[in-house]
């Protein structure tokens, strides 16, 4: 039976769990001797105040935007995407063979043929997974773990011994020819006048496409007959047997859609950022999905919400390593407390706040 | 009165959130004799005999044991006071042996040797004492039900229990393993346990108990001797008013075969073979039903028809083949397509999405028709709502609010808008499991009538259920199944319990007849 | 061919390297043979690392260093307990979490107390577990001169931290305690079906948090060896994947003990010969067979499987074939007897690909506990 509200379990579960989250977080910086309120004051000015945090915190943001939805379609079918990190490091390697072998004439060629290669390479990394899930039984989270080890080593491999330009000490790739180089939100500002806006900031062209991303999600899980189908096998196997609901076909299809996004994260990252293949270009991100998607609570709005939520902290969490000795894994930290209350102690939260909507309940009878 | 009741519970009420399982219940069982509680589904029974193992605590009440008074917060408690349960569902270690499930919690010490060599001993003195026969160094996997019923008991015996419950204990067994059960049941009564039997059917209380009390809706309707009262009484206290065992129906008027099976074998994942030869056609205008123990075969029969699960043979509807070979998990959009229409015998579990709201669930297995599309990429919800709405009223599904999750429907609502939405499709055939299982007796007459009247209509209905009153109020036509395959067919006005009882044991036709 | 004593001293520091896995492997085989996953191993792992370095920093003392770890790593176990057995939620989700929690709060806290960046300050002896070197085992000097014998037992079997002795010993008390006491078998018992423990009157939930406790301990025991023997502080992320290494490992070994010693060893070696050669040369007709014979038995299991089997594993196939040909090609010009080098992120993955073979049921099906990850609640 439902207890509470729609809206309550949409928006205020969410943010209970944020300002628990919040609340630990400004006890440990007292515990190392700062003051909660004025690194929040921090965080907001150099990132909010700031048009070039504004570049990084949408940069970040577009990572996010992109490894949340991918979690979020795993869990709609009851998948536990896991392997995030690793479908993104190969997805970057598709980028980086798109950009370094196809002569484009332009960008905005070159970001098509860039998302392709990046979709497809995420795609095949989670196909496997999927793969040995629904025809072998093999639990997806575990294989999905290997998975991204076994990435970390395919990358590795990529460019130290393949990629890797003669002469160069570095592992990562020749940098990108300039025409696949993608215009970032300083060039679109230049554009319009403001030439100083955004000065030096990632964010740039992927952003609008990860918003994109967010739109057609919402299409595919709510509207289409397949979303239909993903969200059936999610909320129960048996039913979805007897409805004709194919589940290998909707395991192999779902995990492989959250794999393609998960590659496209390398889009704002490597042709968007680095404008070559590095090493290490993922930064956790993958694994940062679970907990946007956890707080978005697996629908695209929130996710997208959740999203500026972290790309906030990350950016934020760079000042304050800066400015103060807050070092920036406290921010691993405030995402670590946001999964542990909204996944595994939701009940905790949640149980109150039932006990107290079952209260006003009784009063009103 | 100098002999002490085994158990008295006094007052026992428990409430799970707004549904009140049990209220002010009390009863009396005296020492020796077998007591029967009997009940329809979510009558409140199995929490009742859960408070009394100490699964669940009682919000308010009190029990005594052997004019004692205690408390069980645990089933630890339970077991010390000589309570044993045997459950439904078997709580067996299914990899461990049948002497590891024994010991599992009444182990002599730290050390396992000990403990299982003492309860291989003792095995042996309680297998020569009460005639119950194992192996002790059998895998529980390996052996079967009834053999796994007969090690609880054992479980409960090793730990010195004096009284036993039995929650349903012949749901899952064959009538000659029944029938082996009771005998166990009134050596045990002999040997002086006391024996708490809960059921829901009525012929086995007759057969066995000693008093009986009925329970309806959470309370405790009546207590009775079992020899001063009538299966039709207790029917009657068991529902409330007076039932009505035939379902109003004219003769069918049965055309053209609409379903044709001819020699349908199946083999489950494991090998085991489930079905085998069955051949049966239902005609358009006609029900079939299909009586049978559980787990003879029913189930799977569905499965295939309903297009998820593969198997061998012919299988014609309105003359046209269906191909069993190539589905592997999912023919059923198909087989929908083709005119069949499922309604399963698990609502929760198959026919609903419980956490879909119900103009989602309105469309299960339909979703890619045309009909739900507004174009080619996207389904169109706000039709769908707008035509759950009316399926809702006129199935009388309440409350008619297509917004709702289904998990908020109580049994019988959801069971109406499984129903509304496999008959609203006008199938040719109509495939329907255990249709009223766990459903309030007011909307059975409901479901029944809508089955009659789509008969009516010149459509062909397969029917399967456990309850021997439906089939035979319902069907125009009776197949028993046994072990997979049909025993025999009958017409309900020519044949009687009996003969379908002796045909769903297994026992062959020209014995029966 | 190398010699004896190279290969004495790369299985040597197999057994260094297998340790920390082997106690963090038998650490998840006590908490997912009660039913709980364990995702959070490594963050344990880490966490242990951090306390023990840091203790053992500012007391001097290696076992005050070990105890604060072992503390450190029962109290994140706690957590993990708290989320998914008293409150019933994910236990993956708990367990990614915990990693965080630790990967964040150990370089949060070094930084704090010793400003180093996220590392604790170099320990002095005293505050480390010394190698225990047994009686008249020889001197690394005088090793090359010793016979065989004697070269086994001073470089393989002596010369360890005391915790690699402690970490051996811990396989056949593991043993013993799940399949020969009372408590194994109930903890067994619990990871399979909680029903029936819970209707013979025992607790459920105690139990579940007695295996939890006793993986803590064990990924206690393990932190403190990678960061007071294996080195000698504690650096950021020093973890290094061993915690999901020694998942992998658990699975491999069909979550049983001996099995797992064999399996910790074995990814052990492949790491040990990972560090010790840079390059492996393998020849070249050697390495094109075995992977055409892959390639091979790839293609003629899917011969009769459906058309998702063809596409994946005939894709694969097809992948390996490439390979092989590649591996031909490199050497068409000089000859198929020469030596091709394999690439020592290869040897690195071997774990991981081996465990998702095995995974796969291809090679030695392996059947986890069967309830294992779900939270237990009671019905009828």
């Amino acid at each position: 039976m439902d207890v509470m509200p729609k809206w309550v379990d949409i928006i205020v579960v969410p943010l209970f769990s944020l300002f628990l989250a919040a609340a630990l977080s400004a006890l440990l910086i007292l515990a190392i001797g700062e003051s909660p309120i004025a690194a929040l004051n921090l965080m907001i000015e150099g990132t909010l105040f700031r048009s070039a945090g504004w570049g990084y915190m949408l940069y970040y943001t577009t990572n996010f935007i992109f490894t949340g939805l991918a979690v979020s379609v795993a869990f709609h079918a009851a998948l536990f995407n896991i392997g995030g990190e690793g479908q993104a490091m190969i997805g970057g390697l598709g980028v980086a063979l798109v950009c370094l072998f196809i002569p484009w004439p332009h960008w905005t060629l070159a970001i098509v043929g860039a998302s392709i290669g990046a979709a497809l390479f995420g795609m095949i990394w989670a196909g496997l997974p999927a793969y040995l899930q629904a025809k072998r039984g093999s639990h997806i989270v575990i294989t999905t773990i290997m998975f991204n080890f076994i990435a970390a080593g395919v990358l590795n491999f990529f460019l130290v011994d393949v990629l890797k330009p003669a002469g160069s000490m570095d592992p990562a790739s020749a940098n990108f020819p300039a025409s696949t180089h993608l215009p970032t939100f300083q060039d679109i500002a230049g554009i319009i006048g403001f030439e100083k806006a955004f000065r030096s900031a990632p964010a740039n062209v992927s952003f609008f496409i990860a918003l994109f991303a967010c739109l057609a999600t919402w299409y595919l899980i709510w509207r289409t007959p397949l979303g239909y189908e993903i969200r059936a096998l999610g909320k129960s196997g048996p039913a979805a047997r007897y409805a004709g609901v194919r589940p290998v076909k909707i395991i192999m299809i779902a995990m492989m859609i959250s794999g393609a996004l998960c590659g496209m994260m390398a889009i704002n990252t490597t042709q968007g950022e680095s404008e070559r293949l590095i090493l290490n270009f993922t930064e956790g991100a993958g694994f940062i999905g679970i907990a946007v998607a956890l707080m978005g609570r697996s629908h695209p709005v929130g996710v997208l919400l959740a999203a500026l939520l972290f790309g906030f902290l990350y950016q934020g969490g760079a000042e304050l390593a800066l400015w103060t000795k807050i070092p920036r894994e406290l921010i691993v930290v405030i995402q670590a407390l946001v999964i542990l209350f909204t996944g595994a102690l939701s009940l905790m939260v949640r149980a109150p706040l039932e006990r107290f909507f079952i209260s006003i309940q009784r009063a009103r009878v | 009165m100098t002999i002490k009741p085994a158990i008295e519970l006094r007052g026992i009420s428990k409430s799970f959130g707004p549904v009140e399982a049990n209220k002010d219940i009390t009863i009396r069982v005296m020492p020796g004799t077998i007591h029967g509680i009997i009940g329809e589904n979510g009558a409140g029974k199995s929490t009742l005999m859960s408070i009394l193992y100490g699964f669940y605590r009682a919000d308010s009440g009190e029990i005594f044991v052997d004019g004692k008074k205690i408390s069980i917060p645990d089933s630890q408690a339970a077991i010390g006071v000589g309570i044993g349960m045997v459950f439904q569902h078997f709580k067996l270690v299914e990899n461990f042996t049948v002497l590891e499930n024994i010991v599992l919690g009444a182990e002599s010490g730290a050390l396992l040797s000990p403990s299982l060599n003492k309860a291989r001993a003792e095995l042996a003195a309680l297998a020569s004492e009460y005639e119950l026969n194992v192996d002790p160094d059998s895998i529980i996997e390996d052996i079967g039900v009834g053999m796994q019923q007969r090690i609880e008991i054992l479980k409960a015996l090793y730990r010195k229990a004096n009284i036993l419950i039995l929650d349903e204990p012949t749901g899952v067994l064959t009538p000659a393993e029944a029938d082996q059960l009771f005998r166990i049941l009134k050596r045990l009564r002999e040997e002086g346990k006391t024996i708490i039997l809960i059921t829901h059917k009525l012929r086995e209380i007759m057969d066995i108990t000693d008093t009986v009390s009925v329970m309806r809706q959470g309370e405790m309707t009546a207590t009775l001797e079992t020899n001063e009262t009538s299966p039709e009484n207790l029917a009657e206290l068991m529902v409330g008013r007076k039932v009505l065992l035939r379902v109003d129906k004219t003769p069918a008027k049965p055309k053209n075969p609409v379903l044709e099976i001819e020699d349908l074998n199946m083999f489950d994942d494991f090998g085991v073979q489930r079905l085998k030869n069955v051949n049966l056609s239902v005609r358009a205008g006609e029900i079939l039903g299909i009586a049978g123990v559980a787990g003879n075969g029913q189930s799977e029969l569905l499965e295939v028809l309903g297009g998820y699960q593969k198997a061998d043979g012919t299988v014609k509807v309105k003359g046209s083949e269906i191909d069993l070979t190539t589905s592997v998990n999912g023919d059923g959009q198909a087989r929908r397509a083709q005119g069949i229409a499922h309604v399963p015998e698990d609502r929760q579990r198959e026919g609903l999405i419980m956490d879909f709201m119900a103009w989602e669930n309105s469309v299960f297995g339909y979703h890619r028709e045309k009909s739900n599309q507004a174009n080619r990429f996207f389904m169109d919800n706000n039709a769908i709502r707008r035509e759950t709405e009316g399926k809702m009223h006129r199935f009388d599904v309440r409350p008619p609010n297509p917004k709702l999750t289904a998990k908020n429907f109580s049994g019988g609502n959801q069971q109406k808008i499984v129903l509304a939405r496999e008959i609203e499709r006008d199938p040719d055939l109509l495939l329907v499991g255990q249709p009223t299982r766990g459903v309030d007796i007011g909307a059975i007459e409901f479901i029944h009538q809508q089955i009659v009247a789509l008969r009516d209509r010149g459509k062909a209905i397969l029917l399967i259920s456990v309850e021997l009153d439906e089939i035979l109020s319902l069907s125009d036509k009776i197949a028993v199944m046994f072990d997979g395959k049909i025993m025999g067919e009958r017409l309900p006005s020519e044949t009687n319990e009996k003969e379908l009882g002796l045909l769903m044991a297994g026992v062959a036709e020209q014995v029966a007849q | 061919m190398i010699d004896f004593l190279t290969l004495l001293q790369v299985l040597d520091s197999s057994l260094r390297l297998a340790t920390p896995l082997l106690l963090v492997c038998l650490a998840g085989l006590f908490s997912e043979r009660a039913g709980i996953f364990d995702i959070g191993l490594e963050g344990k792992l880490l966490a242990a690392a951090f306390v023990s370095a840091a203790f053992a920093a500012i007391t001097g003392s290696v076992w005050m260093g070990l105890l604060a770890g072992i503390f450190a790593s029962i109290l994140l176990s706690l957590l993990h307990g708290l989320a998914s057995i008293t409150l019933r939620g994910d236990q993956i989700i708990s367990g990614v979490a915990i990693n965080f929690l630790a990967a964040g709060l150990t370089v949060v806290a070094a930084q704090d107390l010793f400003g180093q960046g996220g590392r604790t300050p170099p320990l002095k002896s005293g505050g480390r577990f010394e190698p225990l070197s047994f009686p008249w085992a020889s001197s690394s000097k005088e090793m090359s001169e010793a016979g065989p014998l004697m070269q086994l037992y001073s470089e393989l079997l002596s010369g360890h931290s005391l915790l690699v002795y402690v970490a051996l010993l811990t396989v056949p008390l593991s043993w013993f305690v799940l399949y020969k006491t009372r408590f194994g078998l109930r903890l067994r018992a619990v990871g399979e079906n909680p029903a029936a423990v819970d209707t013979a009157g025992i607790s459920v939930v105690g139990l579940r948090y007695a295996a939890v406790v006793i993986g803590g301990i064990l990924c206690g025991i393990a932190g403190a060896y990678i960061a007071t023997s294996l080195q000698a502080n504690f650096t950021k992320d020093m973890s290094a994947g061993r915690g999901f290494i020694a998942l992998a490992a658990l699975i491999f070994a069909k979550w049983r003990p001996w099995y797992a010693l064999a399996a910790c060893l074995l990814f052990g070696f492949f790491f040990a010969v990972d560090n010790r050669f840079q390059n492996i040369l393998l020849p070249a007709w050697s390495l094109s067979c075995i992977l055409g014979v892959i390639s091979i038995a790839l293609l003629s299991y899917v011969w009769r499987k459906d058309y998702l089997d063809k596409v994946v594993l005939g894709g694969l196939a097809l992948g390996v074939a490439v390979i092989a040909f590649m591996v031909v090609n490199s050497v068409w010009t000089t000859g198929i007897t020469s030596q091709v080098k394999i690439p020592v992120v290869f040897i690195q993955s071997l774990p991981y690909v081996l465990t998702v073979v095995v995974l796969a049921g291809f090679v030695g099906r392996a059947i986890p506990p069967k309830a294992g990850g779900q939270p237990y609640v009671k019905e009828r």
